[in-house]
Parts: structure tokens; sequence; C-alpha cells
């Protein structure tokens, strides 16, 4: 198996939680696992990507080459298109539509939800709003994940576990808020596509 | 054993502390700052009583771990690589003095300046400096090369640089642990004269230092981590440095690799892996994550011999890092992109955090400014340098920690008045005090702004060796106290800072205006609440 996905987001959005989640998951599977993060200036507001790379085998670059991602997971709905050179032509854009305003010049709602709605393979979930019924707001990246989770070749129990292990020093109800997120957010996203079928 | 999944700084870190480390000495810069951050939580470095505290700056960290080496323990700096030009002198007679515990040097590359100034290459110092440099090519290796340099360190009497790029520094791999080795004892250097580099010991060493380097020559050609593949095609050979060597196997994932390729992790180069490229192929391409260093050796100025290309000669850009498709396009492979990125896209760059206390006192300067014009303000490196940008527009100059101050005082000397530095806490007790030492000994009329913060924000929010007694250090220094000048910066206090800045202003000598204000990025750090409390502040 092999997933190439960028994660996208601003600083301070959460992406980096979704990255050990995968990973956590990866290692207990014996898969292998590269992710590349961006620590420091960006992390202050700006625009923040991961690329997370698992394989079955041996994975050579930590940057996943132009053309060849399997998914953009973006916490924000302008960030998924940041990186539509980096998508392979079957991969899936994946995004939350709750949009992180700290620019003054952020594009008009319309016209990115409808670039959005242009890509080939697409997913677009309210992920904040979700995660506020059924968790907490700030579980709004996890939400995400689970969305994008059929995307990836992991099983989703493995993905529960992986959060059950980054979350669990947080204590029980954190690790079930989480859980219940990442359930509610793979749900939407069946439901999204079982509409289209 | 199980895997752990690590940065490559974290990988660093615990393979220094798995060969039995007993110090890192570090001041943090991105993208290193993690190494000494996973050691500070280590739970087996707490047990040990490792030394991780944070130091003033990478001078003093760097020397401090010289005498942790000449007490016959192991010990480790870490920095950015603008961080070595601080601590360079100190690095460069390291060499000289050589060890007597093993000494490593980490020191962490930016290229494409994705947090620096500039993007300048440390194996170019570790050259300078005559030394081994290891380079590792993915989060293993980085732990296996440090848990290794420490012994290569004291086996050659040499400090050992391990020198990675941002893209391993922050990327995560998983790792495989190896036995944990006890530190070391105190010992004295068996020499009593190493470490005094008085002009004829230090020509003594010199000669001993240009000794070792055919050893260090020969544990580089035996170094498993620079293999030489020979394959048939030879009409190219590809020399692959560092990380870059990951960039160029992705590119032949799908395809067979068909010609001969030096993996060069562990300088100085072998040689004679070198020399059997050069003879064996028609062309060698040279890939590094940083400067042209080794193409340029090889190309030299002579065009003559077997062709070299690469950033030189335009096969490569120039400048910025490396990543798989620049690297597919300098052997020629196409490669299919995705969608454009669409024409709405606009910047995010970053900025200040909403409600930081350093944007109540741009705002307040800016209005003390009207009066006299722009272009006056010299700032230094920290979260406030971010008001270079719009909507503040507020300052004029980042140039080098500490430089605020001092090029204040050389643009006031010059006449330029009122002439304003903006500098902070950490900022300041890492090379603005004796700038500021300059000027209150010359009475420059320079308008200091130190504003504080307790902490170092820009990197993550580490201890301030200011936090605490910031006004006894400044006024230590000589600056009179009516013209240290505190308050707090909020918009409801707008009115008196701007005063208080006029009337500063106005003062013909050096005054010290501090806005303090905790960090809001630091205020769920009970230790540093707790403190700030205690302290009164
Ligand atoms: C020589 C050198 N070392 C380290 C850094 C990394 N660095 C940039 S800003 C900064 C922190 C500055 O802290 P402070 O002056 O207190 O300002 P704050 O970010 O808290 O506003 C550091 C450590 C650097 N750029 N140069
Ligand atoms: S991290 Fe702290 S110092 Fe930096 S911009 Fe945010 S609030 Fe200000």
């Amino acid at each position: 198996m092999k997933s190439d996905i960028i994660l996208a987001g601003v600083g301070g959005q959460g992406i980096l939680s979704i990255a050990a989640t995968i990973g956590m998951a990866a290692v207990d599977k014996d898969l292998n696992l590269k992710q590349a993060e961006v620590h420091g200036m960006s992390q202050r507001g700006g625009d923040v990507q991961s690329h997370l790379r698992v394989s079955s085998k041996p994975i050579a670059s930590d940057l996943i080459p132009k053309g060849k991602a399997d998914i953009i997971l973006s916490v924000e709905p302008m960030e998924s298109l940041r990186y539509l050179p980096y998508l392979s032509k079957t991969g899936w854009v994946v995004t939350n539509t709750t949009p992180f305003v700290n620019i003054p010049n952020y594009p008009e709602m319309d016209t990115v939800m409808a670039k959005i709605a242009e890509q080939p393979n697409h997913i677009a979930i309210d992920a904040d709003k979700i995660a506020a019924e059924v968790a907490t707001k700030r579980s709004s990246n996890i939400v995400m994940l689970g969305a994008a989770s059929q995307f990836i070749d992991i099983e989703f129990e493995a993905l529960e576990e992986g959060l059950r292990k980054i979350f669990e020093r947080k204590g029980d109800a954190i690790v079930e808020s989480n859980i219940n997120a990442l359930r509610a957010g793979r749900a939407a996203a069946e439901e999204i596509l079982a509409s289209r079928n | 054993m199980q895997k752990l999944l690590l940065l490559g700084d974290e990988a660093i870190a615990q393979g220094a502390i798995d060969a039995g480390l007993s110090g890192v000495y570090a001041y943090p810069g991105t993208p290193s700052t993690e190494i000494t951050e996973y050691i500070q939580d280590s739970k087996i470095a707490n047990e040990r009583r490792i030394h991780s505290k944070w130091s003033s700056n990478e001078k003093t960290a760097m020397e401090s771990a010289l005498g942790m080496a000449y007490a016959g323990k192991r010990a480790m700096t870490c920095m950015k690589h603008v961080g070595l030009n601080v601590a360079a002198d100190a690095f460069i007679n390291a060499a000289i003095t050589g060890v007597n515990g093993g000494f490593v040097v980490v020191a962490a590359d930016d290229p494409s300046m994705h947090s620096s100034q500039n993007e300048q290459d440390s194996r170019v110092y570790g050259k300078f400096a005559m030394i081994p440099i290891l380079e590792p090519v993915n989060q293993q290796e980085a732990y296996d090369m440090t848990y290794a340099a420490f012994e290569m360190s004291e086996r050659f009497n040499v400090p050992v640089m391990i020198r990675i790029t941002t893209r391993l520094a922050h990327s995560r791999a998983g790792v495989v642990r190896k036995e944990l080795l006890a530190e070391k004892e105190v010992s004295l250097p068996k020499d009593p004269t190493q470490f005094v580099l008085l002009p004829s010991i230090a020509r003594r060493n010199y000669k001993k230092l240009i000794e070792t380097r055919p050893d260090l020559e020969k544990i580089s050609m035996e170094s498993p981590y620079n293999t030489y593949t020979d394959a048939p095609d030879r009409s190219l050979g590809i020399i692959a440095c560092g990380i870059a060597h990951n960039y160029l196997m992705e590119n032949f994932q799908d395809r067979e690799l068909n010609h001969p390729v030096l993996k060069l992790s562990q300088y100085p180069m072998p040689r004679k892996d070198i020399e059997r490229m050069v003879e064996e192929c028609d062309k060698i391409l040279v890939l590094e994550d940083g400067y042209p260093v080794i193409e340029e050796l090889l190309k030299g100025y002579q065009e003559a011999g077997t062709p070299v290309t690469g950033r030189l000669d335009g096969t490569l850009p120039r400048d910025g890092e490396l990543t798989p498709n620049i690297v597919a396009n300098s052997l020629g492979f196409p490669f299919e992109e995705g969608a454009d990125v669409p024409d709405l896209m606009v910047g995010r760059p970053p900025a200040m955090c909403k409600g930081c206390g350093h944007i109540d006192a741009y705002q307040a300067l800016n209005i003390a400014l009207e009066e006299h014009g722009p272009g006056r303000v010299f700032a230094d490196i920290g979260c406030y340098t971010l008001g270079a940008l719009p909507p503040y527009n507020a300052v004029n100059s980042c140039v080098d920690m500490g430089a605020s101050i001092t090029m204040a005082k050389g643009a006031a000397d010059a006449g330029l008045l009122p002439a304003v530095a903006v500098i902070g806490d950490s900022t300041f007790t890492h090379s603005g005090m004796t700038g500021l030492l300059d000027a209150v000994n010359e009475k420059t009329p320079i308008t200091v702004i130190l504003s504080d913060n307790y902490t170092t924000g820009m990197t993550g929010g580490q201890d301030s060796q200011a936090l605490g007694h910031l006004e006894q250090i400044i006024e230590g220094l000589g600056v009179e106290p009516e013209h240290i000048r505190v308050f707090k910066p909020t918009a409801a206090n707008l009115d008196d800072m701007v005063n208080i800045i006029k009337e500063e202003f106005a003062y013909e000598g050096v005054s010290v205006i501090i806005p303090r204000r905790q960090c809001i990025q630091t205020l769920r750090n009970k230790s540093l609440v707790m403190k700030v409390k205690e302290l009164g502040l």
C-alpha cells in the first residue's frame, strides 16, 4: 500500500495532531512513514502544510513530488487549493468549509467553494459545525481526518487506536470526544459520497 | 525493539542521550530547537540529570559544552546555521584545542530560508575548522551518526559536526534505538596544556590537527554512510550529499538507476571514491541541499577535466532547497503536475498574534514618530520583526541578533535623530547587552524599546534569560534609572505610552523603554505563569 497525503491549514489549526494520529496507526501496522512538518515562523498564523507518506515499501523522499499526492486533507477551504499542483489526477481534495480569516484580502467564499467544487474528486464538509455537535469545536481537525479516512489505506480501527494513544494522557473524556469526532467525520463524508451515487 | 517515531532533531537528541551524553548546551533557533527540547522532556535525561537548560546565546552554549568536554564528559551544542556565526570564534578554536570527552556540534541549516535571514551552508564552517562533518540522509542515520559521533570525536581528538537541513530536522520517521551507554566520569585532559592556546601551543596543536587529515579521509572512505554504487551507464555519475540522496532515489522508484552514484554523508570527502568517479564517468552531477560546496571543489577554476554540473551551471537552481521535482528536472525526467494553483489564491504571511503586546508598543511608537518621519527604527530578530509588514510598517531593519541597538547607535552617531532600536528580552540577553554598553559609554542619544514578553516567543516560548532581572542588567550596564521606563502595553495605555516615548526621544542619552506584557502563547505555560507571579511582575 501507499498513501501520500498533504495536510494543509493555517499555523495553530492542529494539522500536526492529524499527522500524529496517522503516524501512530502506521507504526502500529508496521508501515513505513515519513512526515515533513512545518515548524518555525509560519506557525504564527501563516499557511502550513505537512507531507505525510505511508507505505509498505521503504520511502525515499520526505517531500511528496508534485502530481503524486493521493489526498489533500485541508482543515481550511482556501488552503485546500494551495497545493493542487501536488495532487495526482485521481487524487482527492477533502476539506473543511469553515474559513480561517486572518488576512484582509481573503477571497470571496463563493469563489473558493466553487473552485473546490470544480475539482474532479472532492469532499467538503463543515467540520467546525460537526465538531461542535459531537465533540468540541477544537476537534474539527479530527473530524477532517475522519472524513478523509476512507481514502487512506489504513484501517479505520487503527486510526481510532492511534487517537487513543495520542490522547490517552489527557484522560478518557478527551479520548472519547475525539473518537466521536473521527466517526462523525467519516459518516459525513460517506453520506456525501452516497448522495452522489 | 519498538520503533520510535522521531523528528530528525529528536533522533539526534535520542542518539546523544543513548551515547552517554552529559550535557546539551543551546540557544533556540529554527530548525534546531527541538533537539534540546526533546532532551529537556526526556525521562532518561532527567533521571541522569543531563544538563539541558538554555544558554544565553550560541557562543556561551558552545563554550560551556567545550568546558564539559574538557572535563572528560560527552557534550553537545546545537544551533541554527546563523547561530554558528555567533559561536564561530569558539568553534574554530575548539578544533585547535581538541577535546577530552566527546564533543558534538549540531548545525541545522535552513535552505530556502523558511525561518531565517540567509541560507548559509554549515559544511563550509566544518571544512574551515578542519573537522569531520556528518550529514545524515534520514532519521535513523541521524540517530546512528550522533550515537557514533562522540566516540569519533574522542578517538581523533576533534569536535565532530552534524549538519542537517530543515527537511530532515522537521520530518518524522521510525527510528530504532541502540543500547544506552553510561556517562563518562570526570577526567582531566592528559596534557595539561592542551587547551591553552598560547601561540606556541596553538602552533603545535594546529600541526596535530593537520596531521589527522589523512586519518579523517580514511574513515570517510571506510564509512558505512558513504557508499559508491557502480552501474553500467557511465555517461553520468551522480554525487548526492545528505538528504539530496532521498530526492534522487525518489526519482528511481519506478525507473532503473543505471548511473554510478556516490552517496556522500561523511566529510572530508572520501578521496578515492571521488577520484574513481572522475576517472570512470564522462560527467558528474552534484546534488547538495545547500551551497554548491562539493560542486565548486570538484569544478575548481579550470574548466579542464570531467565536466561537473549542478547549481553553478544552472542544471539546478542556484539557491533554495532541493525537492524531488527539482532533482527530476536536473536528470531530464518529465513529471506531470496536478492542477495549477487557482488565481484566487492569496498569500498568508505569518503575523503577530491578535492581542500581542508588541502590537500595542508599535502603535504607540508609530504615533510618537509621526512628527519625525519614517526610516529610523532599527529592529531585531523575534516576533516583533513582523512589525515590518503591513499594517504596522514600523521597522526599517532586521539583520542579526543584537544589531538593533548597535545600528541605532551608528545611525545616531551619523546624526539620524531620534534613532530607535526595537529588541526583545531574549535577543537582548543574547547579544544586545554589549551594544548597550557601547552606547552608555558614549552617552549616544538612542531610544531602545525593549519589548519584554518574558519569553523567546518566535521559536515557541522558551525560557528567557532576562526573566526577573532585566532592569538590574540595564542599570548595571549604566543606563540611568530615570531613563528606564516600564509600562504595560495595552490599547487603554496608548496615550501614556506615546508620551513616555516622546519624552525619551527628547533625552540626549540612552533611554530604555520596556513595554512589558506576557506573550499570550505562553499563558498556558503554568510554570512561567507561576514564576511571573512570584516575581511580582
Ligand atoms: C543567531 C540566531 N540565533 C537564534 C535565532 C532564532 N531566533 C529568532 S527570533 C528568536 C527569539 C527572539 O526572542 P525575543 O527577542 O524575546 O522576541 P520574541 O520573539 O519573544 O518577541 C530566536 C531565538 C536567530 N535568528 N539568530
Ligand atoms: S507568540 Fe507571543 S510574542 Fe509572538 S506574536 Fe504571538 S503573542 Fe506576540
